[in-house]
């Protein structure tokens, strides 16, 4: 009996070790998001972390469909864009004087108008689950892209809606002239939205939402539609979407009808595929990532979707989990102080892949200069040393480091795989 | 006012069998392995490049039937390679599959091809107008293209019901696991039912390369009517399918000859907006821009009428 | 006394094939009753038709006297009525304590709430802790749904199916498949969380009937041929042949 009764405490004890642990994450969060400007000064990353910021709280409320409730939607951009474009021309109203609202509260208007569109759309696409939803959520970006066309006052056409932060009133006297000031807006959004969608997954509805992806039957038999259930959900999504789309305007000041189109819905897509489904941090490591491999991509090759589409597919074949849940895996092996042991043996087979991966680049980026670039220039510089793609050599080079580096990795692979499980092992006393 | 009727009807029905074409073989694909296959309109595209390239050097004809062959090899590696591998985690998961292929194709369409569109032409031998009905002629492509669409129909419907391997397919569509039971080797069906999915997406595209133009995103273009055809027929559905193709063809193709703006419509009956106001873009809409967003609102209604589609039973 | 469950003249056909032929069954309140008959003879269908997964043909049902022929699972699920499935029906990728927890959350009044947070929600977490007790099952609080035993599934079935605190039980089936001990393990739950409460079970393990059940009703070809105590629907003549294919008379 004496076990019975301490177990509540030691319940308790527990419950309070992990509250703690979890504000201590949020405060770390926080402290980072402070710190980071401070760290990394010059300008393009301080673009480059505002548009992770965007893409983030994106990616997140895109996860609380996907990941969380199971829906998965191919135009999620639609209530980024939709929220932006509202959020751009309430801040041209603004500065005209038409209205009161100061820059700060702006991606609060684009998430109500997020909100709007998403209960109106989502009133009847979620109806239906699985592909069903898909294909209308795909229909709906269609809908929206074929009307952008036509709305032109709305939506601005090719040009698209342009605005001005520094016109609006002041709150408080902070002012958005530069990026950096951008920054802690974008910040202290994302922090707010990241807790605000992190608590709704522990709300009612927010649990309901999982039983509803596992098993709608079933949620309806404890007294719950699953059409309402999902309802929810996705007005919460396009709500958090609209934020996004409002820190996107206040940041660029420009929305075009691109940025809800079709690319941007699949991108956000991507991004929290790779990063993992099936945890709360995923989308938030893929964002990051993405956003990371895509400003350094374009900067070096016009085919940076090719290479992020690769990383996507081979995520989807190779480890569904996404790179959270590669973390994740490595959870025993840290708990154990084993991790260290797998330095090694990933260093040697990630190198060995590096090489691989920088042989099929090099390849596909030949091929790109033979088909589609200028004819003028005989060579292109590719990781720093100039080829000429129209000679045999820097083919058998490249051919020659795809073949070295496949075989090597197939030869390192299995040994770091023996390495984590080796590590992974439970301690032995304990 | 006839021939504008007449050929709409024509160019629809065109347009309705070529649709049909694709979500066909997208029907028969969701009807046996419950996936619908994003990259299908990838297919159609390939289809159309490979076409191109291959016509270039050994002409139109052999091209009409090597195109789509090579083409459904790579599906059915697509399906062997990858699809199953993900089967395992359902069908969301095969979904975002085919949507990283359909991204996968896209790009490497650009790698090989370009980004411009490529001038791929009506064989010399369609290149004449088949009639005319007063001031406006019918190509005879057009005609090759309708007879090419029927066919194809017809060997889907022989197939089908004539056919041992038609009756598995069939019995797939609606009781999947009890064909399995059966002792028939589902993957391999699976197999080739995807391979010549893709291969009939790929003649559809061998066949409207030249006239709907064969750039990299005419997979994107086609691909979401397509979608929308499979869904307002009933997913699952080859009736539903044929129905709905030719729906939305001739819907669509009428709409884009109607060349009447809202606003004019409301004067013509002696109703005036003032341009200033806030609806002012709604009016001077014309029903040819409306096109391309009838099919999208077509599925919306239909979806709040019935969420099954027109001949659909299953949920999804 | 108003019944917990009132079936009138309950037909329904799947196509032109009758499946339940005009049914007609009142459940006294408060007790624990057992349908048989037969396979074939429709009971799970008739389960589908009172929980709403089926519409009936024609016919009304009652639960607690009011009509619930036109409503939806969940709606008849919020006037108190539960179901569990035959085939482990449960919320896979979530953890035992969580499948719990949402069986709960209507019950207890948090509806669609965004507002709330699951952790503080007393009467929730303490219900399905108790629960979690009762099913035997506290070991495997935090383990994912899908990865429990079979026996430990189908007791997770039951514990859904009861969380939510309805008074009117119905079990599909609660003991297919157990071996001798599960199944005795299965009739102590099922006699200890039904207590004070209405319960209708499929069963086919005639020890378990006879050991829980009230009354009996008997179903065979979509028709009640028998509603009544267990020793007199032992000593049925009419249930004898049902079950054994023996005329009456001979035997």
């Amino acid at each position: 009996m004496s076990t019975v009764s301490t177990r509540p405490i030691a319940v308790a004890g527990v419950a309070r070790a992990a509250r703690v642990r979890r504000y201590g994450i949020w405060l770390a969060a926080a402290v980072v998001l402070l710190a980071l400007p401070q760290l990394i000064r010059t300008g393009t990353a301080i673009a480059i972390m505002n548009q992770m910021g965007i893409a983030v709280v994106f990616a997140l409320s895109f996860n609380m469909l996907l990941g969380q409730g199971g829906m998965l939607s191919f135009g999620h951009a639609v209530y980024f864009g939709l929220g932006g474009f509202i959020a751009a021309h309430v801040l041209n109203l603004a500065g005209r004087g038409t209205l009161w609202i100061p820059v700060p509260v702006l991606p609060l208007v684009g998430g109500l108008g997020g909100l709007a569109f998403a209960i109106l759309f989502g009133s009847f696409s979620t109806r239906r689950a699985g592909t069903v939803f898909a294909m209308i959520s795909l229909g709906v970006a269609e809908l929206m892209a074929a009307s952008s066309l036509i709305f032109d006052r709305f939506f601005g056409g090719e040009e698209g809606i342009t605005t001005n932060r520094s016109k609006a009133p002041l709150l408080l006297g902070l002012e958005f002239t530069r990026d950096r000031q951008v920054y802690y807006l974008i910040a202290f959004w994302l922090f707010v939205s990241a807790i605000a969608m992190y608590a709704f997954s522990r709300t009612p509805v927010g649990r309901m939402a999982n039983a509803v992806r596992d098993n709608p039957e079933r949620a309806e038999f404890v007294g719950y539609s699953q059409n309402r259930v999902r309802f929810v959900s996705f007005c919460a999504a396009g709500f958090f979407a609209g934020i996004a789309g409002g820190l996107f305007a206040v940041n660029y000041e420009i929305l075009t009808a691109e940025n809800m189109g079709l690319n941007a819905s699949g991108a956000v897509l991507l991004m929290t595929y790779i990063g993992g489904i099936g945890s709360f941090v995923g989308p938030v490591i893929g964002a990051v990532v993405f956003t990371f491999l895509q400003s350094m991509l374009s900067d070096y090759t016009g085919m940076w979707l090719l290479y992020l589409g690769i990383l996507f597919l081979a995520t989807v074949l190779f480890v569904p989990m996404g790179l959270a849940g590669v973390l994740m895996l490595h959870a025993p092996a840290w708990r154990a102080r084993r991790i260290g042991r797998l330095v090694g043996p990933y260093l040697v087979t990630g190198a060995l892949a590096l090489v691989a991966a920088v042989g099929i680049i090099g390849i596909l980026e030949m091929i790109h200069f033979v088909v589609a670039a200028d004819t003028t220039r005989p060579t292109r510089r590719l990781f720093w040393v100039a080829v000429a793609p129209r000679t045999l050599t820097p083919w058998l080079g490249f051919a020659a480091l795809v073949v070295a580096g496949a075989l090597g990795a197939r030869w390192a692979a299995p040994r770091a795989a023996a390495a984590f499980t080796e590590a992974s092992r439970p301690a032995a006393t304990s | 006012m006839f021939q504008l009727i007449f050929f709409s009807l024509l160019n629809g029905l065109v347009y309705g069998m070529l649709l049909f074409m694709l979500s066909s073989g997208l029907t028969l694909i969701f009807g046996m392995m419950g996936v619908l296959n994003f990259a299908h309109a990838s297919f159609y595209m390939l289809g159309a490049y490979f076409a191109f390239t291959l016509g270039l050097h050994i002409g139109f004809w052999p091209a009409l039937v090597i195109a789509p062959v090579l083409v459904g090899l790579l599906g059915a590696l697509v399906e062997r390679q990858g699809l199953r591998r993900v089967h395992g985690f359902g069908h969301i998961a095969e979904l975002i599959f085919t949507f990283g292929v359909a991204i996968l194709i896209e790009e490497v369409v650009q790698l090989v091809w370009g980004r411009p569109a490529k001038s791929y032409q009506v064989p010399v031998l369609l290149d004449f107008p088949l009639f005319r009905v007063m001031s406006s002629s019918f190509p005879a492509y057009k005609a090759f293209m309708l007879v090419v669409a029927v066919a194809i129909f017809a060997f889907i419907f022989v197939i089908l019901t004539r056919t041992r391997a038609g009756l598995i397919i069939q019995a797939s569509l609606t009781h999947p696991g009890m064909v399995a039971m059966l002792g028939h080797n589902v993957p391999r069906v699976f197999m080739v039912v995807f391979g010549i999915g893709s291969a009939l997406a790929a003649l559809a595209g061998v066949i409207a390369g030249p006239v709907l133009g064969t750039f990299p995103g005419m997979a994107q273009v086609l691909g979401s009517i397509v979608f929308v055809v499979v869904v307002i027929g009933g997913l699952g559905s080859l009736t539903g399918a044929f129905v709905a193709s030719l729906l939305i063809g001739i819907v669509q193709t009428f709409a884009v000859a109607m060349d009447v703006s809202v606003g004019g419509a409301l004067a013509a009956v002696g109703v005036h907006v003032n341009p200033g106001s806030a609806l002012h873009d709604l009016w001077k809409v014309t029903i040819a821009q409306v096109a391309p967003i009838l099919p999208y609102v077509l599925l919306v209604l239909m979806l709040i009428v019935r969420p099954t589609g027109l001949f659909g039973t299953r949920e999804t | 006394m108003t019944p917990a469950v009132e079936l009138v003249e309950v037909r329904k056909s799947f196509g032109a094939t009758p499946i339940i032929r005009g049914v007609s069954l009142a459940l006294e309140a408060g007790t624990r009753q057992a349908l048989i008959g037969p396979n074939g003879a429709g009971k799970s269908t008739l389960f589908n038709l009172i929980t709403g997964k089926y519409r009936v043909t024609t016919g009304r049902i009652r639960v607690k006297g009011e009509d619930v022929t036109d409503l939806t699972p969940y709606e008849i699920n919020r006037r108190g009525l539960s179901r569990s499935f035959q085939v482990t029906n449960i919320f896979t990728r979530m953890s035992v304590f969580e499948n719990l927890r949402c069986a709960a959350l209507w019950g207890a009044g948090y509806r669609y709430s965004f507002w709330h947070r699951v952790s503080a929600a007393r009467a929730v977490n303490e219900r399905a802790e108790t629960v979690l007790e009762q099913l035997n099952l506290t070991a495997r609080r935090d383990v994912p749904a899908g990865v429990l035993s079979y026996a430990e599934q189908r007791a997770l079935e039951i514990g859904i199916t009861i969380a939510g605190g309805a008074d009117v039980v119905l079990l599909d089936e609660p003991t297919s498949g157990m071996s001798r001990s599960e199944t005795e393990h299965v009739v102590g739950l099922i006699r200890q969380v039904t207590a004070g409460k209405t319960l209708l079970m499929v069963e086919h393990d005639m020890s378990v009937v006879f050991d829980l059940a009230d009354r009996i009703a008997v179903l065979v070809y979509g028709e009640i041929i028998a509603h009544d105590t267990p020793e007199r629907i032992r000593a049925n003549a009419a249930v004898q042949e049902a079950y054994l294919g023996v005329p009456q008379g001979v035997a």
